[in-house]
This record gives structure tokens, sequence and C-alpha cells, in this order.
């Protein structure tokens, strides 16, 4: 494998077996993760979904096959170099967010910087932990608390800025908008997509969450029949014609999702398009009207 | 700016190091410029050391830093706001770092009042006596809450959960038989043997049936179990309901409908106090027949001389004490395993420190109870 490959894709799995028992939950299963995209996977419960990202980040063994992540072979488990060499890259979300329920916010996030930076001083660990809390939309107070004061939906943010804490270049997130309302939903798929811009990370984002696979994703993996069957954005994927794919985005939550995206993006559009033409409007009272109409009747 | 000595760490030689350089610019400017990755694995030892710069300067420059993550940012911002100096040189994507760190400007750590030793320390006394006070005041409030459930079980005896008891009573009693068991054959075996040693010196080597068998139908072998008792049983009533106060399971019991108290507390309560006095007495036989098989190698009273002896020389009232004592214990452990389950809210430490102290509070009071207990018969003429 060159390592031009490697660079481009931080994670490379190639013929992925696992099960349980006698239950084959992966057969052959291959992906590549480019770098600085947010792929989305989805597949039906028992997919195998966290069972995949369980293998890549070696809290589960696998039969056979390769999980390549950074260039580095982890599906034979990760040795103590290894991990000193991977896993400050990556950051991982799990579902419930996995706070350590005795700390507080701000301890839970200095956890990884003290395993990994002891020199860091105690007064930068502590800056690093209150800023990350900031960046991922918790109010300052947050830092302080213990999870069990928090939220569900701050739980999740803070169990980000703890991902977060040694600026992964990789972001494992398991379901993140589950059990969120929309609207925390919503800006937390904006969180997810501005920090990937501005931090340039790669995302693993595993979901069912149709919005969440509209609103963000470069690509999306769909894992079916114990494989990984198409990999594309959502036009490509909607071009397939296999049923599952079909009825996941064309039945009636996929149509809603798409939908609801299609508006959302409508209205985004169309004060740019005012903004851009002030003089026209301005010149032109009837075309602004027209304008505003255009968008009362769109909307 | 805090100032502060400090020893530089030595860096390991593979890792590269971020640095700086302090120079006089043009008109006597002060310049900063940091060099190298400015990364969260580099930057450890630059933070002390710009931290112990009292020079003033005027611009920080980071045209030279390779490499930017937000803890790099965070530095170079924090260092150009602490000393006003203008920040140049970055790359776009230090800007785009800078910018999203500075919203959380908050260095200012909620500093907490420190207090003198004396309020310290009699604060924490008082609030340990009040804490006592009131746990005793919620103990006796939950015993209370139990006898409240067993009477409205009296009531509606459907509801009782005979199966839930029975599976208790299996796992208090019946699985603890090895180890209860065993230790009290030990423990016999000791009795006898220290006991026999000090009665040799008066020719007195035959009241050691006597000693063996009264202390044990006594007192010993319903102590011994009930501290064996507390330890398996108290301590898993703790943890097990403490999971489910964590889980929410009991909340989810309390809105279908289903008292915890009826569910949970009652047939652990009823096993424990059913299961005592039978363990209690097995746990005095153990003994009877340690010290019997002792007392044939040692003593040379032949084993079933020395079962036969005990018949005559222990009075029925031993028996008596021991077994009306043992529901006595078996309600103290089992509420204070419950109880302590109860009082868990939040979190999987207290699960820990709960199950802790159930076990700590039931034997304490057992013991408590048992002296009790001791002056309470020899008082009433069963001594």
């Amino acid at each position: 494998m060159s390592t031009d490959e490697t660079g481009d894709y931080p994670i490379i799995i190639e013929g992925l077996c696992n099960g349980f028992g006698d239950q084959l939950i992966h057969e052959n299963l291959s992906l590549k993760v480019r770098r600085g995209e947010i792929l989305g996977v989805v597949g039906g419960s028992g997919t195998g979904k966290s069972v995949l990202m369980r293998s890549i980040i070696g809290l589960q063994q696998p039969r056979g096959g390769s999980i390549k992540v950074f260039g580095n072979e982890v599906a034979d488990g990760i040795d103590a170099q290894e991990s000193k060499d991977i896993r400050p890259r990556w950051g991982v979300l799990f579902q419930g967010g996995a706070l350590f329920s005795t700390l507080t916010v701000e301890e839970n996030i200095e956890v990884p910087l003290r395993q990994f930076y002891p020199e860091i001083s105690d007064n930068l660990r502590g800056e690093i932990a209150r800023f990350k809390v900031k960046i991922s939309g918790l109010p300052e107070d947050a830092a302080f608390k213990y999870p069990n004061e928090l939220s569900g939906g701050m739980k999740k943010r803070a169990g980000l800025a703890r991902a977060l804490a040694l600026d992964p270049e990789l972001l494992f997130l398991d379901e993140p908008t589950a059990g969120l309302d929309p609207i925390g939903a919503a800006t937390f798929d904006q969180l997810t997509s501005e920090l990937q811009e501005t931090l340039g990370l790669t995302v693993f984002l595993i979901t069912h969450d149709l919005d969440t696979l509209y609103a963000i994703c470069d690509r999306v993996a769909v894992l079916a029949d114990k494989q990984v069957i198409a990999v594309g954005t959502i036009p490509e994927l909607l071009a397939l014609d296999h049923p599952w794919i079909q009825e996941y985005f064309n039945g009636p939550r996929g149509r809603a999702a798409q939908s609801s995206q299609d508006r959302g993006r409508k209205a985004k559009a169309q004060p740019d398009v005012a903004k851009a033409l002030p003089d026209v409007a301005k010149a032109l009272p009837g075309v602004a009207k027209a304008m505003d109409n255009s968008r009362e009747s769109g909307a | 700016m805090p100032r502060r000595s400090f020893s530089r760490i030595t860096p390991p030689a593979m890792r590269e190091w971020a640095d700086f350089t302090f120079e006089n610019g043009d008109k006597g400017a002060t310049v900063v410029a940091l060099t190298g990755p400015l990364r969260i694995s580099t930057i450890g030892d630059l933070d002390r050391r710009l931290e112990a710069l009292e020079d003033k300067v005027d611009r920080l420059d980071l045209s030279q830093a390779t490499d930017i993550d937000t803890a790099g940012a965070w530095i170079a911002w924090r260092f150009s706001r602490d000393w006003q100096a203008e920040l140049t040189g970055a790359s776009d994507k230090a800007q785009r770092l800078i910018a999203a760190v500075s919203q959380a400007r908050g260095d200012d750590e909620a500093e907490a009042e420190h207090e003198g030793p004396l309020v310290i320390t009699s604060g924490w006394l008082g609030k340990n006596i009040l804490g006592a006070w009131h746990g005793a005041y919620k103990i006796i409030g939950f015993l209370g809450e139990v006898m409240i459930a067993l009477g409205s079980l009296l009531v509606h005896p459907g509801r009782f959960r005979a199966k839930a008891m029975v599976h208790q009573m299996e796992l208090v009693g019946v699985n603890s038989l090895g180890i209860i068991g065993l230790m009290s054959f030990l423990v016999g075996i000791v009795i006898a043997q220290q006991g026999a040693v000090q009665l040799r010196e008066f020719g007195a080597e035959m009241l050691t049936i006597n000693l063996t068998g009264r202390i044990s139908l006594r007192e010993l072998g319903i102590l011994m179990t009930a501290i064996m008792v507390a330890g398996r049983s108290g301590s898993a009533f703790a943890a097990q309901i403490g999971t489910m106060k964590l889980t929410e399971e009991i909340d989810a019991m309390r809105t279908i409908g289903v008292s915890p108290m009826e569910a949970l507390v009652v047939p652990r309560v009823l096993a424990a106090m059913l299961m005592m006095p039978l363990l209690g007495f097995f746990a005095s036989l153990c003994a009877i027949i340690g010290g019997a098989v002792i007392s044939a190698f040692q003593i040379g009273i032949p084993f079933f001389i020395f079962l036969t002896r005990i018949q005559e020389v222990v009075p029925l009232h031993d028996f008596w004490v021991g077994i009306i004592k043992a529901p006595v214990f078996g309600l103290i452990i089992a509420v204070s395993g419950c109880y302590n389950g109860m009082q868990v809210k939040s979190n999987s430490e207290e699960v820990g420190l709960r199950t802790t102290m159930a076990v700590v509070a039931g034997i304490f009071m057992v013991i408590v109870l048992d002296a009790f207990f001791a002056v309470f018969f020899s008082e009433v003429g069963l001594g």
C-alpha cells in the first residue's frame, strides 16, 4: 500500500470479519474514509454499525481482515507503541456520552490531557479544558458540574469536548443526535460541521438521523447484508436501486427529512439573492415586491 | 500575569518542541516569535517559559510556526491578551483557530473561598454529627416504611412477591451454607482448643464441652453468622438496589405502580429474617462439631461422648437465647442494606460507598444490640 493512500484515507478497512458465537456480523467488509470528510454510517438495527466503530478503535477484536488507521494495522490488537501513536490522534464520543461520573466536566476533559501530555502545567490544562467546553457549545459554568447535573444534550456536548481534548484528526461519533430534541439535534449537527471545518477533522458518524445525513454528511456508507453495500453522496445512493436504500431514503421519514432540507436551503438562498442585488431591488421596487411574494409562496 | 518558578522538563528526544525567540525589533519594540509546531503535544514546555517572561512584549509573531492546533492557538491568543501584544504572521488556519478559542475568554476560575482550619474542622464535625442524626432519623423512618409495606401486604396478600422472597432465601441462606459451615467449624476448633489449654491448668478439661456448647449456641454461632450475612447479603442488597436507582429502574417501578418497598425491600427483609435463625442454628451445630473433633484429638474426649455431654450441660434456654436474636439481626442487616441502596442518587462511586456503609453499619448495630441482649437475658434469669 502506498503512503499516499494512507495519507488520503485515515481509515482503510479491507475484508473485515466480525461475529459473536455463531452469528456473523460483518463478512468481508471494506470501507475507506477520506481525509477531511464527514462520513455518515447508516444501517438497520443490528447491522453492526457500533461493532464496526468498536473494531476500528480497538475495543473489539475482529475475526479477520485488515483495519489500517493512519497506516497502522489495528485489527491484530493495538500494542503499547501503537496506542501511544494513534490514540491521541482520535477522539470518540460514545452514545451516552460515557463521561466519568465522579469527575466534573472539566476534570473529564483533563483526563486525556493528563494521560498523554503530563508535561502541560495544571494551569494550562484547566484553560484548555475550559475553552473546549466553550467550543463544544456549553456554558462556561458547565465545566464545574458533574455529569448527573447535566441534561442529555449537555452530556453529549461534554462528551464531545472530551473527545476533542487532544485536537484529534479523527472523530468518531456514535449516534450523536439520538435522544436530542430537534432543535438540539440541529444545533449539534451545526456544531459538528463547524468544528469539522475549523479543526479540519475527519468525522466517522454513526447515525439514524436522516436530517443529520442530509445536513452535514459529505458521503454516506450503507451497512447491510454484513457488508458496506454502497458509499457515496445521497444523490449517488438514490440512483442505486437496492431495496433497503430506497426504503430508507424514500420512506416517509426520508422524504420528510429531504423536503425540510430543501426548505432550509431555499430559505437560506433567497436572502442572499436579495443581498446581492440591493441596488436592483432599490431601483425596481416592483421586483423587490415580486421577490417577496415569491419567497412567501415558496415557503 | 502569574509568575512562578519552574524547572524546565527535559523533553524526550523524539519530539520536536515548540520554542520561541525574543528580540528587540526596530523602534525598540520587543517581538516574541513562536517557532516550531504549536501543537498540544509540543507546547507543554513553551507554556511554562512564556509564563516566566517578565519583559514587556509588543508583538507576537506566528509566521515561523510550522503547525498549529487549538491548544497552540490558545497559548498564542492568551499571550497576546496578557501582554496586549499585537498578533502578526498568523496563517489562515491559525486565525481560524484563534477566532474559535477566543470565544472562551474565561480563565477566571470560580475561586473557592478559603476558610481557616478552625472553621473547616468545626464545620466538618458539625456536618458529621448532623449527618449521623439525620441518618438515624431516616433509617428509623425507613424501618417504619417497611412495617407499613408489611402491613399493607397483610391486607392485600395477593401483592406479596413469594417468588422473589424464595429467590432471596436461596441467595441469603442456601448459597451461604458452605462458607458459614466452614467458618463456624473452624471457630469451634479454636474455642475448644484454646479453652482446653486454659482449663487444663485447673484440671477442668471436661468443662471445654460446656464452654464450646454454650458459647456457640448463645453467642458465637449467631453473631458470626450475622457478620457473614452482612458481608455477603447486606452488601449485595445495597449494591443491587443502588444500581437499580442509578439506572432509574426504581423510578420506572414507581411509575408503573409497583411499590419498590413491596417488590424489593420486603422480600429481602423477610428472607434475611427467616434465614438468619436457620443459618445461626446451623452455624452453632458446626461449631460444636468442630469442638468435638478437636477434643477427640487433643483432649482425648471421644467424639460421641462430647456430643452426649453437650445435651447434659447446655440448658435449653441457651438455644432460645440464640434463636430469638437471629431474626432481629437479620432485620437490621437487611434494612441497613436496602436503606443504603435506596440512598444512592447520582453516580457509581456512591454505590460503592453505600455498600460499605451498609455492611459497616449493619455489623456495628448487630454487635451493639448483641451487648444489650446479653445484659437483658442475664437480668431476666436466663444467664
